[in-house]
Order: structure tokens, then sequence, then C-alpha cells
């Protein structure tokens, strides 16, 4: 019960997109298109979950004045790891994401969450944490990434909804991510104040 | 278990093999991932080379790097060549271009771009055959290989001219590479290998 609450709570309460504003390099930079917007939450939810569950067995042997830099080996290493078994794996993804993965080590959600919640809880509920965040992160950014793909190109998932030419381009360059971001956390306020 | 104090030596310790429990995952991780890396980089030129050449088959001798960058690949149907030019509108714009015998375009490829989606992105399919910036069949010998704007024949991208430019800069640098390459028969084949690894990074 306990661990559905932590889970549920990094979806909706804490979503580090549309309320805590974590990570907003990644957000505006990766979601011109719905399917790039799910990669990185994905792949950002990967890293989230080990770093959480490492940090969590090792936080007892990480004397207090060092737990920053242990904990950017401790992701760095993992995001490292993760950047080269989607080059071999998944050269699509990598193609689209190259640039991004490298930068999931200065997402501040992982240290944040390291910081925040790994460092103080156990391996079981860590694991929960990171999935909910990862999870409210990947929804988050497939929303955003979703809603820019339809406005700028008429397609969501390279579904055609309506012609490409009545789309408006600017949608899908970097200003439409500030305006589409904007409009989505009021609505996200505004839904959970009701 | 206590927490450890943040002493000197606790600190140093534990930094230090944290840091070479991580360094050993990841070079464990890279001896296991650096062969398929490597497949499915030899496999997107092979296939590359392939459709810029209109074969299903073909044989590729080893590659020769220009001074100037680009890297020649000969084989039994045309000469493919690697070309790149820095000033694309959002950066580094590498194309792969096939050249048949007598130097005309078979067929290219973008390898490498960071044009604006939905605008200069287009060349991937802009300069195909039956499209509307068509180079195919051309040669740079004959034709002039410029944007109408600059008093060449070729039509630009709708509002992505300095992408155009940029792609046929690359079009053009291939075919010089491709006349070089034909005139000295220079040979860095010694280096090429190294030269290669760099340019594809």
């Amino acid at each position: 019960m306990n661990n559905l609450k932590v889970f549920l709570n990094g979806l909706i309460k804490e979503n580090p997109t549309f309320v805590l504003l974590l990570g907003m390099c990644p957000t505006l930079g990766t979601t011109s298109s719905a399917l790039n917007g799910m990669s990185m939450g994905l792949a950002t939810m990967a890293v989230l979950v080990f770093s959480n569950l490492i940090i969590a067995l090792i936080k007892n042997l990480i004397p207090d004045m060092v737990r920053i830099p242990c904990y950017i080996v401790v992701i760095a290493s993992l995001v490292t790891i993760l950047q080269m078994l989607i080059k071999a794996y998944a050269p699509g993804i990598d193609a689209a994401l190259g640039l991004f993965i490298p930068l999931i080590v200065v997402n501040c959600i992982i240290l944040g969450r390291a910081e925040a919640f790994a460092a103080k809880n156990g391996a079981v509920p860590s694991i929960f944490d990171g999935l909910g965040i990862g999870l409210g992160f990947t929804w988050a950014l497939t929303l955003l990434g979703a809603c820019r793909e339809l406005l700028g190109t008429g397609k969501v998932f390279g579904l055609t909804l309506f012609p490409e030419q009545y789309g408006a381009l600017l949608f899908v360059l970097a200003p439409g991510a500030f305006i589409v971001l904007g409009y989505l956390i009021a609505i996200f306020n505004k839904l959970k104040k009701a | 278990m206590k927490k450890l104090e943040s002493t000197l030596p606790n600190m140093a310790i534990v930094l230090t093999s944290i840091a070479v429990i991580a360094g050993l995952a990841l070079g464990y991780v890279n001896s296991v991932t650096a062969g398929p890396i490597e497949q499915i980089k030899a496999q997107q030129l092979s296939d590359g080379i392939k459709a810029v050449l209109n074969a299903d088959e073909v044989a590729v001798e080893a590659p020769d790097t220009l001074e100037s960058g680009a890297v020649v690949y000969r084989t039994d149907k045309g000469v493919s060549v690697q070309a790149t030019d820095p000033n694309g509108f959002g950066g580094k714009l590498t194309v792969l271009v096939g050249f048949d015998n007598e130097g005309c375009i078979q067929g290219y490829q973008i390898l490498e771009t960071s044009e604006t989606p939905g605008l200069g992105a287009k060349a991937d399919q802009w300069f195909q055959k039956g499209q509307k910036g068509d180079i195919i069949g051309k040669s740079p010998a004959r034709n002039n290989m410029t944007v109408s704007k600059d008093g060449g024949e070729v039509d630009a991208i709708t509002a992505s001219t300095i992408t155009s430019r940029a792609f046929l800069r690359c079009v053009n640098s291939a075919y010089e590479a491709l006349s070089v390459k034909e005139d000295a028969q220079t040979g860095a084949t010694a280096q090429h290998k190294e030269e290669m690894e760099v340019s594809n990074e």
C-alpha cells in the first residue's frame, strides 16, 4: 500500500514536469514528436530506477560530505552504460536522441530523487519512487510531444490526423515547446485544484 | 548499519572504491557492446553505399580519406563519396553521394543533419528522383549544381535556401573529391581508418 502511494505520488502529485518543473532542458529539447518524448522518458526512467536502487543500497556506506560526487559517479556510469546499450541494440533511438542521452547525467530529476528519496529510504520504496517519477516524466513528455507533433505536422506517433500543410511549424520548433508546456502546466494545475 | 563518519580516510576510500567499481562495470559493458556497435556502423555505411548506387550488391574497396575530409568508397558499380559541409542551417551536414563511372549522380543519402524539422530536414527527400529539386542523373561537370537563386539549375527547398546551399556544397565537394582521386590516386591508406573513426564521431 505504502509503495503504491509512493508510486502514484510521482505520477501525479509530484509530477516532475508539471508540478516540480524539473529537467526542463530534455523536456523542451526532445519532445518534437510523441515518440521522441516517450523514448527520452523511458530512458530517463531506466536510469532513475537503477540509480535510486543503487543509492538506496549503498547510502550507509557513503559519508555525508562526499555524497554528491558519489551519486554523480553512480548516475554517470549508469547513463554511459545505457548509452552504449542503446547504440548497440537500438540504433534508431540513438539517431533520434543521441545528443540527449548523455545529458541524462545532469538531469536534476535523477540527482534530486537520489538526494530527496533514495538517500532516506530503503531499496524497495526507492524502486517504486523511481518507477513513479520516471513514468510521470514519461507521460508528461509523451503528452507534450504528441501535442507538438499534432499542432505542428498533423500527426501523432506518425499517424496522420490532418494534412501536414495545415500544421503550424512553430510548434515543432523551440518556441512551440515553451508555449505548449505553459498551457499544459496551466491545465494540469486547474485539474489538480478541481 | 550505522552511517560512515565523514573522516578524510573514509571519504577517500569510499569515493575511490565507487569510482573503481563504476569503471570496471563500464569497461565490461564496453567490451560487450563494442562489437555490435561496430557492426551497426559498418552495416549503416554499406546500406548507404548500396542505396546511393541503386545496387543490391556492391564490392567496396578500402576507403580513402582525402585532405578535404571527404571519404571515397570505390566499388564495382561506381563510387560513393561521403562529404561534409559545416555551414548547414543547424550545423554540420554530412551527405553520402553515389556517382556512376561517368560522374553522374546516382543517388544520395543524408548521413548526419541538424537541419530544422519540416524545413531543411526535407533535404532527405527534396533532391531525390521525381521531386522538385531532382539532382539524380545530373553531373557537376556538366550541370551548374547551385540553387537557382545563385544562378544554378537546382530548385532550393522552399524557405530553406541555406540548407540547400550547404547540401549542394556537399555534392560538389564530393564530386571534386572524386576527380582529385582519379587524377592523383593519392594513397592515404595507412591513416584512413583512424580518420574515419574521427569523422564518424
